[in-house]
């Protein structure tokens, strides 16, 4: 295996550890959603992005922007493994005083924007890509959205306008793990044809597994070669990826784990480690 | 007595307020939902084509892409008519903008009943209500053309939200003006029975008020309480001490405005009979400017009869 895809697999696993971690400790917080962001956010904060943690407010930094908020633990996780922050603090997550607050704020080294309230993400990354063909920056925008989260009106008005002002330099993301909080989203209200919805709307539109590093990595570059238009990753992702039961369980959107849950989790993102470091084969 | 005063839109001193900044600051960009024209955005993206950006008819997305901008260090003047900017990007304002703390300048046109035949759905009346409450913005409504100039210049100095509210009409000129110091009120003529506080074009209508009660024998003080948030306590309280009874005049709902931030503080500081001489938890029409203005007990002639009322009682 390519020594690059195995490190950033290692990766993805220990935020995977992580997110179980921080999650259980604090009691509450949405395990579901982080687990099947974690190959995106690890190929992004490990590969594609362009930053520095000893300077989170490089002006020419790439910016990344987490719309759907709840899934911070990913976020949090990746920051602190980054170095944005000591990892101590993740154990204060949702805690009184704490620089992780239930979702993304500014208090938190690496979090430019708050977020929480959903669909407004990618009309503050059409402001940042805006601001960047302003100032004749060369920064790229990443901004990461939820499937449930995209059934806000805002998130189109936002598309219609990154396409309108050709912002290639904007790059959005849906996590497309098919499940929202009252259950599947294609019952609770469809999204499809999703593909169609995007291109209709004027963006460049790259369909991926989003749990498969290669393809997201090749993914993100396509993106970067799409000039006059944004381009819209579409990445089909497992909720609660990693874990066995929480695999497709709508339960684990919005819950923490028990203790014994927490316990069986960590056992199995454990051996998936294990297999890493010594196997070189995929699986 | 018309012909001897100066009538002027307070969007067109705006506009060419944004022009001035905007010669001066590279990193002013200003936005606009379709109404550039009205609000008179357009002056600015004439000049400045590449730092004005139309949003169309979206609200929403308007204003948070302001937040975005602002994060990336740009002060950016978010204009559109007070209704849809308020209520409807309220969520983005309260949690992209102003829990950021960002320098977003949302100067509001078309606030309040002088709106006038647009009717009920384009007269803002709840607007300095729904903001004031969210911490960390700033809100100030000008009494005319020159202080429009002088709250612009003041949310561009001071970091952080803003909401500066204007109307549509042209409104007069306020001769007994003193200067603008933000957070600050201003008393614009001195009498010892009462006093009359207000904001908008209504500091215009309460000099008008005092002239005539004077005539009747009853002395009155006027204030401008041009900055809502944060509100001039000091001066409030003063005012209270001094005088037999206060008299609130705003183009608001009585509930939420001036009004009640007067009544919040004199209740913790100062407790004292304050009247409201403003929109009484209605909904707007349509009318001329001046029959609404009437319709709705904002009158110079309406401030008379509820100071006489009220002393009388």
């Amino acid at each position: 295996m390519n020594q690059k895809i195995k490190e950033l697999k290692k990766i993805a696993n220990k935020i995977r550890k992580l997110i179980i971690q921080m999650i259980s400790r604090a009691g509450s917080g949405h395990p579901g959603g982080s687990l099947s962001s974690t190959e995106i956010i690890t190929c992004l904060f490990f590969e594609v992005m362009r930053h520095n943690p000893k300077d989170p407010h490089w002006p020419d930094r790439d910016r990344f922007h987490l719309s759907k908020g709840h899934t911070c633990p990913a976020l949090y996780a990746a920051l602190a493994l980054c170095g944005y922050f000591p990892k101590e603090e993740l154990w204060t997550l949702r805690k009184l005083g704490s620089i992780l607050q239930g979702h993304p704020d500014r208090r938190t080294p690496g979090v430019d924007v708050a977020s929480g309230s959903l669909g407004q993400g990618l009309s503050v990354a059409v402001g940042m890509a805006l601001a960047a063909r302003l100032d004749k920056k060369d920064y790229r925008v990443y901004c990461l959205m939820g499937d449930g989260e995209i059934q806000e009106g805002n998130i189109w008005e936002a598309a219609m306008s990154a396409a309108h002002f050709k912002l290639d330099n904007l790059c959005g993301i849906v996590d497309y793990n098919r499940f929202q909080i009252d259950g599947r989203v294609e019952e609770v209200m469809n999204l499809e044809p999703l593909v169609n919805k995007w291109e209709a709307f004027g963006w460049h539109v790259i369909s991926c597994d989003g749990h498969n590093i290669e393809e997201l990595l090749e993914a993100f570059d396509e993106a970067k070669s799409i000039k006059q238009k944004p381009t819209v990753i579409i990445a089909h992702t497992v909720k609660g990826k990693g874990v066995s039961f929480m695999e497709h369980v709508v339960d684990f959107h919005g819950r923490a784990p028990n203790e014994e849950e927490t316990k069986i989790a960590l056992e199995e993102l454990e051996k998936i480690g294990k297999l890493l470091e010594e196997k070189d084969e995929e699986f | 007595m018309k012909n001897s005063e100066e009538y002027l839109y307070t969007r067109d001193i705006y506009g060419e307020t944004l022009i001035e900044l905007g010669k001066k600051d590279p990193d002013i960009v200003v936005l606009d939902a379709d109404l550039s024209s009205s609000t008179r955005t357009a002056k600015f993206g004439k000049v400045f084509p590449e730092r004005f950006f139309n949003f169309g008819v979206a609200e929403q997305n308007m204003f948070a892409t302001a937040a975005g901008l602002a994060s990336c260090g740009k002060t950016v003047f978010v204009s559109t008519f007070a209704m849809f900017a308020t209520t409807r990007a309220l969520d983005q304002i309260r949690n992209t903008i102003c829990y950021n703390d960002f320098n977003v300048k949302i100067v509001a046109t078309h606030a309040g009943i002088t709106v006038g035949e647009d009717g009920s759905s384009h007269q803002a009346l709840e607007d300095i209500g729904v903001l004031r409450c969210i911490p960390n913005i700033k809100i100030v409504v000008p009494c005319d053309a020159w202080e429009a100039k002088e709250a612009v210049l003041a949310a561009y100095n001071i970091k952080g939200p803003f909401y500066v509210r204007l109307g549509r009409a042209r409104v007069p000129t306020v001769k007994e003006k003193k200067k603008f110091v933000f957070g600050k009120g201003y008393i614009l003529q001195e009498g010892k029975d009462i006093a009359i506080l207000a904001c908008g074009i209504m500091v215009y209508f309460s000099l008008k008020a005092a002239q005539i009660l004077r005539k009747k024998g009853i002395e009155v003080t006027v204030v401008n309480l041009h900055t809502i948030k944060p509100l001039d306590e000091e001066l409030v309280v003063e005012m209270a001490k001094k005088h037999k009874a206060l008299f609130v005049c705003e183009e608001h709902q009585v509930i939420g405005g001036l009004y009640s931030a007067v009544c919040e503080v004199l209740a913790a500081h100062y407790p004292k009979k304050v009247m409201s001489i403003a929109v009484k938890n209605r909904f707007g029409q349509s009318g001329t400017p001046s029959e609404l203005l009437k319709e709705y007990g904002l009158t110079p002639e309406d401030i008379v009869n509820r100071v006489e009322e009220t002393l009388q009682d």
